[in-house]
């Protein structure tokens, strides 16, 4: 029971660390570069535009998308190392 | 054949379609027929659940802020796409785990108390009516335009049709139907989309389109529209924004909100398994997404086609603005679509100088008074709605008419779709968490249904009313509805999950601090119960507190929903071990059971 309560613990804090890690991108990319950074990036040409306005209109959505696929593959990963999947 | 004709046809083929559909799944399989999603693929569900989450909102009146706004816009699209990052990872999984089936069910479980439940049903009616106010308002410009009928007119002919379509109620349940609304919206979106890219740009795709050379004048679109609108006094359409406080809180406002609405997160609800519940988020956001990378196209391509109708010279310059610019069309050369959409009402021209010809400009930016002035212009003439703008889209590019008739039919699935699942999910926790538990738990199963019945009705009657003069455009009114799901529901929610301290005084106490703040703040200014005249303070950025506008203050009320149940939690008892148990265990996907059926 001991064995079971620690890998247990061991398993949410690897998830909670997971999504420490994605969220921290999550806000990169849209808190960062699309809006709070974005004068700094402003050297950086896009198609008529700079690279923080294709963060805010695009780069950002596309990372969310690869979060929350990253995300869901790793849970699974992790799901099978700790034993804890259904 | 007439347009009238075209559109009618389009929108009945859809409706034939979804109905067809219907039935069909019915005669397949009665008895999984409750179950949204149950057995259903993670692709599957996922775009069934991208077609309950796509409203007049982002369909109809998305890319019409991004028109007018611009960057500063782009809020709406990072904000609700980037709220399915917290879904997936914060909420969906172990709400799956858990196993019931509507929202106050979790909160009044997790957190042992009625009182919570209550105000968690509260919290969830006041943010979908208001939801559904934006829906009315969306789907009002799109049925008065393809009945061409007045505006008010549109949106009774829109209730009606929801209020029928909800009441079939089963429909909605049924995930093909869903997928076959997805379809539909999607190609609706996209087709006129890829033309315009193609005929402006010559890249048929239309989010590298944004990002290409202008044909017409050689130089690159986005420029181009920044030339072509700062000619006219406008804001440059990539131009920053000075308030970043704002802009934040906005996006974060919608990104919280989109974890905290009921109806979507119902969706993850129901699928297979707890893994499934991940990749389902993850395949929505792609079906999404689909529409999101492509309405800042949408928006850029039709705010540069709307100008350069009003005034053609614009659409080779590349020097000469001024020139261009005095020599717009004449009122009795426009358009057929802006006659088409004069009769609604939507579309006004007012010849303040009497001139004959349209002056499109920004009448309110001081520093280009004087240019106005020389130019021997009186104020701006034409007003367009900016809700009109996706479905006047193709009409301004010269599309064919079936293109037309097509967005009609996108345009209604979107509005419909969203309305009736939100006006299930208000009946849902009227009749089931509301009376059945709470109030009155010896009511017949047909009692139940009437209720809910009524209280559908209700709510259609209170959001139309309200639709009429609503608080702002569809997208805008949507937006306040996801700043009250995210003050009131997002954080008792996580830290349900999160959290073992958190117990009942907590959640009570961190709803009501969240629910009310954000409610008093957009009661301030867009009047109390969105009553027009009733705002204590007008609604504009100097009045707002460190311009913070009323959509973006959910960011805020969430803040401080998570602080005071924190600070109440630990003053007071910790939850009982059973509570504790319950949090731990539906952390870990081991041991889910099948997929909850819903009882009625």
């Amino acid at each position: 029971m001991a064995d079971d309560t620690s890998n247990a613990a061991a398993y949410w804090k690897a998830n909670v660390r997971t999504i420490f890690g994605c969220l921290i991108i999550w806000a990169f990319v849209s808190y960062g570069c699309a809006i709070l950074f974005r004068p700094l990036l402003a050297g950086i040409p896009v198609g008529g535009t700079d690279l923080g306005f294709w963060f805010a209109q695009q780069g950002s959505i596309l990372t969310f998308i690869a979060l929350t696929f990253f995300y869901a593959w790793k849970m699974n990963q992790l799901d099978k190392k700790y034993g804890l999947g259904e | 054949m007439d347009q009238f004709v075209i559109n009618i046809l389009f929108v009945g083929a859809s409706f034939a379609l979804y109905i067809g559909i219907a039935i069909w799944a019915r005669a397949g399989s009665t008895k999984d027929f409750y179950v949204a999603g149950g057995g259903v693929h993670p692709i599957t569900n996922g775009m069934a659940t991208a077609a309950d989450w796509m409203s007049a909102a982002s369909f109809i009146s998305m890319a019409g802020l991004l028109a007018a706004g611009g960057y500063a816009n782009s809020t709406y699209l990072m904000g609700w796409t980037g709220g399915y990052v917290l879904l997936a990872m914060l909420l969906a999984p172990y709400l799956r785990k858990f196993g019931k089936f509507t929202v106050p069910a979790f909160i009044g479980d997790r957190f042992y108390s009625n009182t919570a439940r209550l105000i968690a049903v509260v919290c969830l009616i006041i943010a979908s009516v208001t939801y559904v106010i934006g829906q009315m308002t969306g789907a009002g410009v799109a049925f008065s335009r393809f009945l061409e009928v007045s505006n008010t007119a549109g949106i009774w002919i829109a209730a009606l049709i929801v209020f029928l379509y909800a009441v079939f109620g089963g429909m909605k349940g049924i995930t093909y139907t869903q997928v076959a609304q997805y379809v539909v919206l999607i190609i609706a979106y996209t087709i006129p989309a890829v033309f315009i890219a193609m005929h402006l740009t010559g890249n048929p795709i239309p989010m590298f389109g944004m990002f290409s050379t202008h044909t017409e004048s050689g130089v690159p679109l986005l420029d181009k529209l920044d030339q072509v609108v700062t000619a006219l006094g406008f804001n440059a359409y990539t131009a920053d924004v000075d308030n970043k406080l704002n802009m934040v809180l906005f996006t974060l406002s919608l990104m919280v909100g989109t974890a905290g609405l009921p109806h979507v997160i119902i969706r993850f609800f129901t699928v297979p398994k707890v893994a499934d519940a991940r990749w389902s988020a993850g395949w929505a956001l792609v079906f999404i997404a689909l529409l999101y990378v492509t309405a800042p196209a949408v928006g850029s391509m039709a705010r540069l086609n709307l100008m350069t109708t009003v005034y053609p010279d614009m659409a080779e310059q590349t020097e000469n603005y001024d020139a261009a610019a005095q020599n717009p069309i004449r009122y009795e050369d426009r358009p057929e679509w802006i006659r088409s959409w004069e009769h609604t009402g939507l579309i006004n021209f007012e010849d303040k100088n009497g001139d004959g010809r349209i002056q499109m400009y920004q009448d309110t930016n001081e520093d280009f008074a004087d240019t106005a002035a020389e130019r021997g212009w009186e104020g701006n003439e034409l007003s367009v709605n900016n809700d009109i703008l996706v479905l006047a889209n193709p009409e301004i590019a010269n599309l064919p008419p079936w293109v037309i008739g097509l967005i009609a039919a996108g345009g209604v699935a979107a509005a419909l779709s969203t309305a009736a699942g939100l006006l299930l999910a208000i009946s849902s926790a009227i009749s089931h968490d509301l009376i059945k538990t709470t109030i009155n738990p010896s009511i017949t199963e047909k009692g139940e249904m009437l209720a809910a019945r009524i209280s559908m009705g209700g709510a259609i009657l209170l959001a139309t009313y309200l639709g009429l003069n609503p608080p702002g455009f569809a997208a805008q009114t949507v937006a306040l509805a996801f700043g009250i799901a995210g003050a009131s529901l997002f954080p008792v929610l996580m830290m349900g999950i999160f959290s073992k301290r958190i117990n009942n005084h907590g959640a009570v106490v961190g709803m009501l601090t969240g629910l009310l703040t954000t409610l008093l703040y957009i009661f301030t200014y867009l009047g109390w119960f969105f009553i027009p005249g009733t705002n204590m303070l007008p609604n504009t950025p100097d009045n707002w507190m460190l311009g913070i506008s009323p959509q973006s203050f959910g960011a805020l009320g969430a803040i401080m929903n998570f602080a005071a149940a924190f600070i109440v939690s630990n003053a007071t008892a910790a939850p009982p071990q059973a509570i504790q148990d319950l949090v731990e265990s539906v952390r870990y996907p081991k041991g889910a059971g099948s997929a909850p059926h819903l009882s009625h």
